[in-house]
């Protein structure tokens, strides 16, 4: 069924679980590093790897993360908590438990204002964020699916054991119905923004530090029920989110609309199909056995420590951009794409440094982001510094470059040929700013040019592009256009 | 040379009267002589005692012994991870694992001096009072090798009792170093929980185990304390606080005197199920003391009758969770079945044949109690017990200084007498759980032979939290009145074994 009929039946209701890796130097209970990518278990300790008579210790830093990101999130903070064991078996868990928080999280009962496209603003309540430990990572070799059944044999990574997560757990999302995939979406890239923002986490969704479940259920039609929900797992790019959610909601209305019904299971999210399959079985038999660690001791964040800790907030995201989207005068479009081209914060320091806020704009949303999309990176990935392209502005305002050179002075240096003004020195890019020189020019490209110079003596100005451009031609483009066109002007109409 | 004390045997090696390689040989031939009747090593480390011993000996000759007991030997539960000697916690499913770290407890011991003998038997993963539940065959009392030697440090005990060492090291979770110690006639302490560190101590039930000294008198364990306790930052539980005094508080107690000093009977740990002859030395014990003008008064601590409940729900809840990482996966046991096994199934056959029926049963009854649905009624009743066992202690210590009970209501049973019989079996414990249930510490020391059967029996001490000192100063004053009345310790008269002494 296609998504409009199954909006037009069914109230779709969303749950988000976001896991995000902290990026403390250290794993949540060890001393062991977190850096990304090393050798496989060379990253590990008595501790992280369980061995027996091994003992956690709470990473203070984790804590600290945990309590910045739920006040970020609006929510509560926990006067007193436990983390708690998390019983099932699986071979990446070193223990057999995942030390995680159960009926006690560290933050609760929040929310996330959450901006779409179109300015209007959802509403999202967050149930809980609650730290826990992430699991080793598993390879399974073999076979035809990659999972763990069929495969000839498994590796396990456990460098990622214990790495510190938070779980950010949304209550039930009601009411977004055809807006429920940009809903979905629009809240894990602003919660994104919000941790870029507080730099608890790397978030890159590609490398799996930030993983998003998608929980979803379809009732009838403003039935106000809630129907049977699967989990998604692990959706790992923004785009994924609003695909997953889009295809459950048709694949649910489907199967309802035959007389089916859902079967509550965990399913996959397949990034080249875009289409969920069949995880496992996720009965209310699943039972984790629950109980306080008793390994470790309870965390009572003094309220002083809270509150310094709120006072260092940085600016939510949606009070930042209103205040920059004021300061600067641009548009709704305008800020939305700088928004959206991840180049809000380029911008600003690009006008911290001096560019006026449209030229700066126009650079990094420009020539600046469509060099980023053909070397497939990111626009802040580029080697170019706000100060540089603040600096291409100041030259082009001093008249020293026109527009056309500064996209050759960026050129240089993206290169790594130096500074805006290294460049320009040894690419001899400086206009000539010599009325002589150019005075020489126009009387040449006049005289070629008989024609034109009669239109522009009868009165029509506006041929005089085409002598301006021959003479750019002549000059090799290192003219100012509006001094050439004043020089041509005075030249036809004066004698 | 091996039946000194621990203190005597390190005056021995500050006056140059013997050497540390010497005392370590001699314990490593009397191991040598007696352990295959008593059994109570699973490993002895004979090259790497006597390399340590050599090391203590050059530290004392330069005059830098590292701490008072340096050079003297000391036996380890194997209950401990001991970085580069096998590790098994009595089962076989960690048959064949060589950690690669020291417990911090094995690390004190290591940076003191103490020359580490070997491992010591026990109860497959200290769930036991007999030690006929370790996978590699039970432990035999030195007093009578017919008999249990307690559990689930029997071999820790035994080693004491047998002189194959001076020191041992043991854990208590719910009476393990306490009761053995009653029925060996040996001391054992269990220190207040997070006065030792457990980094490294393999657990069993994390809320409740504690490390402790396992020594032949009070001074002894005042100075094994002194060593292994005190503040590990690697145990989030660990007290943040010196472990010291305790030597002192056990020379003090041992001029005998009680004066001023209020000791507390409990009601609830006497009477019924007590053998008559256990209750008779108990009672002696304190009329020695009442002679040394100590004040008796008699406690009531009314939810005690529920310890017992509430400790065999805790515990193997705890156990439950703490055995699964046992798994085949990363390291021990791993028995693959015929066919094309999957991952669960490999940990299946491995559980099945490396886990032994006590292990089991505890498992089956943690994953009980701690299921959906009943957690409320098991593991959240035993916890709201635990709260008023720690007010009723609270309560006995605003009458009395210490309190103090038989350590164990029997002595020694025959091996094998209560192997079927579980429940018969866990009322071993029931006068030392308490203590471990709200955090308190307590010693056993021996208060003579039952009339009925000349074996050991055992007196409990037990202080407020982090007031262990009290059970030194307490224990070395009524052993020195009964070594006074003995004319002799105790263990002076266990039974002749195979060696020459």
């Amino acid at each position: 069924m296609n998504f409009d009929e199954a909006l037009a039946a069914f109230d779709p209701a969303m749950g988000l679980e976001v896991h995000v890796e902290l990026n403390t130097a250290t794993k949540m209970f060890c001393g062991c590093p977190t850096e990304f990518g090393a050798e496989p278990n060379t990253q590990t300790c008595p501790t992280c790897l369980g061995l027996p008579g091994s003992l956690p210790v709470v990473n203070g830093k984790g804590v600290e993360s945990a309590i910045r990101i739920g006040l970020a999130l609006n929510c509560s903070i926990a006067e007193w908590c436990r983390f708690a064991r998390k019983n099932y078996f699986y071979p990446d868990m070193p223990k057999n438990f995942q030390t995680s928080q159960y009926d006690e999280p560290i933050a609760f009962d929040g929310f996330l204002d959450v901006e779409l496209a179109d300015g209007e603003v959802v509403r999202v309540e967050i149930e809980r964020a609650h730290m826990e430990e992430d699991t080793g990572k598993s390879t399974h070799v073999g076979g035809s699916t990659g999972r763990i059944h069929g495969a000839d044999y498994s590796l396990v990574d456990y460098n990622r054991a214990g790495i510190p997560l938070i779980e950010i757990v949304t209550r039930p999302i009601l009411g977004t119905r055809e807006r429920a995939p940009e809903v979905a979406k629009a809240y894990v890239a602003q919660l994104r923004e919000i941790l870029l923002g507080l730099g608890v986490s790397d978030v890159r969704m590609e490398q799996g530090s930030m993983r998003c479940d998608v929980n979803l259920s379809l009732a009838p039609k403003d039935s106000g029920l809630l129907g049977t929900r699967t989990e998604t797992k692990n959706v790992n790019s923004l785009r994924s989110v609003e695909r997953a959610v889009r295809f459950e909601i048709s694949r649910h209305a489907e199967i309802l609309s035959g007389g089916g019904s859902i079967l509550q299971e965990t399913r996959h999210f397949h990034e080249d199909t875009g289409i969920t399959t069949s995880g496992r079985e996720k009965s209310d038999a699943e039972d984790y056995r629950y109980f306080p660690e008793p390994d470790l001791v309870p965390i009572a964040p003094s309220r002083e420590w809270v509150e310094q800790l709120r006072s260092e907030l940085p600016e939510p995201p949606r009070v930042r951009r209103a205040r920059l989207q004021e300061a600067w005068g641009f548009s709704d479009l305008e800020m939305r794409d700088t928004v959206g081209a991840g180049a809000l914060g380029l911008v600003e320091e690009t006008i911290a440094a001096g560019a006026a806020p449209q030229a700066a704009r126009k650079w990094w949303l420009g020539e600046l982001a469509r060099r980023a999309n053909e070397d497939g990176v990111e626009v802040s990935a580029l080697p170019i510094t706000p100060a540089d392209v603040a600096g291409v502005q100041a030259l082009v305002d001093a008249k020293t470059i026109n527009d056309k050179l500064a996209r050759e002075v960026f050129e240089g240096v993206l290169a790594g040929e130096g500074t805006p003004a290294d460049v320009v020195a040894k690419r001899g890019l400086a206009m000539v700013s010599d009325d002589g020189a150019l005075a020489e020019a126009v009387a040449t490209a006049i005289a070629a040019n008989p024609d034109v110079a009669d239109k522009i003596r009868e009165g029509k100005v506006a041929a005089a592009g085409a002598l301006i451009g021959e003479v750019m031609k002549l000059m090799r483009g290192k003219a100012d256009a509006a001094r050439v066109r004043e020089l041509i002007l005075e030249s036809l109409t004066s004698s | 040379m091996i039946t000194r004390s621990a203190a005597q045997l390190a005056a021995a090696l500050e006056s140059g009267e013997t050497t540390s390689a010497q005392v370590t040989e001699a314990f490593l031939n009397r191991i040598g002589a007696v352990d295959g009747d008593v059994h109570a090593f699973l490993q002895v480390d004979s090259d790497g005692a006597m390399a340590a011993a050599a090391a203590s000996d050059a530290r004392r000759a330069a005059g830098a012994a590292a701490s008072a007991l340096d050079g003297v030997p000391i036996a380890v539960k194997d209950v401990l991870a001991t970085q580069g000697i096998a590790t098994t916690c009595g089962s076989k499913i960690l048959q064949g694992w060589v950690p690669p770290y020291d417990a911090t407890v094995v690390a004190r011991l290591k940076a003191a001096g103490l020359p580490i003998l070997g491992k010591t038997n026990m109860d497959e993963f200290a769930m036991g009072s007999s030690t006929e539940h370790s996978a590699y065959g039970p432990t035999h009392n030195p007093w009578d090798l017919d008999r249990i030697p307690g559990g689930s440090g029997g071999g820790s005990a035994a080693a004491i009792a047998a002189f194959e060492a001076p020191l041992a090291i043991g854990s208590d979770t719910g009476g393990s170093i306490r009761q053995p110690g009653a029925v060996t006639g040996t001391v054992g302490v269990k220190p207040t929980y997070g006065g030792v560190s457990r980094y490294g101590l393999i657990a069993m039930a994390n809320s409740l185990d504690q490390a402790g000294p396992v020594t032949g008198t009070v001074l002894d364990a005042a100075l094994l304390h002194e060593v292994i306790g005190g503040h590990d930052p690697l145990d989030s539980t660990s007290i943040n606080a010196p472990a010291s005094g305790f030597v002192e508080a056990a020379m003090q107690g041992a001029n005998g005197d009680l004066s001023g000093v209020k000791i507390g009977v409990i009601t609830e740990l006497g009477g019924d199920g007590y053998q008559a002859g256990v209750l008779a030395r108990f009672n002696e014990s304190l009329e020695v003391m009442v002679a040394a003008g100590a004040q008796i008064v008699e406690v009531s601590c009314p939810s005690f009758v529920h310890a017992l409940a509430a400790y065999y729900l805790i515990m193997p809840s705890e156990a439950s969770s703490n055995l699964a990482r046992f798994d085949a996966m990363r390291y021990g046991l791993r028995v693959t079945p015929d066919g094309d096994p999957s991952a669960e199934d490999v940990m299946r056959a491995t559980r099945d044949a490396g886990f032994g029926d006590e292990v089991k049963r505890r498992i089956i009854l943690g994953t009980y109690a701690l299921s959906s649905g009943y957690y409320d009624a098991y593991y959240g009743s035993a916890q709201k017990v635990r709260t008023l066992i720690s007010r009723d202690f609270e309560a006995a210590f605003a009458q009395a200084d210490v309190l103090v009970s038989p350590t164990a209501p029997t002595t020694a049973f025959k091996l094998g007498e209560k192997l079927d019989d579980p429940l018969s079996m866990y009322l071993n414990d029931i006068a030392t759980i308490p203590a471990n249930l709200a955090g308190v510490p307590g010693m056993s020391l021996p208060c003579g032979l039952a009339d009925e059967d000349n074996l050991p029996a055992g007196f409990q001490i037990l202080a407020p939290a982090m007031q262990d000192a009290r059970l030194y100063r307490v224990g070395a004053a009524l052993e020195s009145l009964l070594t006074n009345q003995w004319g002799g310790r105790l263990l002076d008269r266990v039974p002749e074994l195979g060696g020459a002494r």
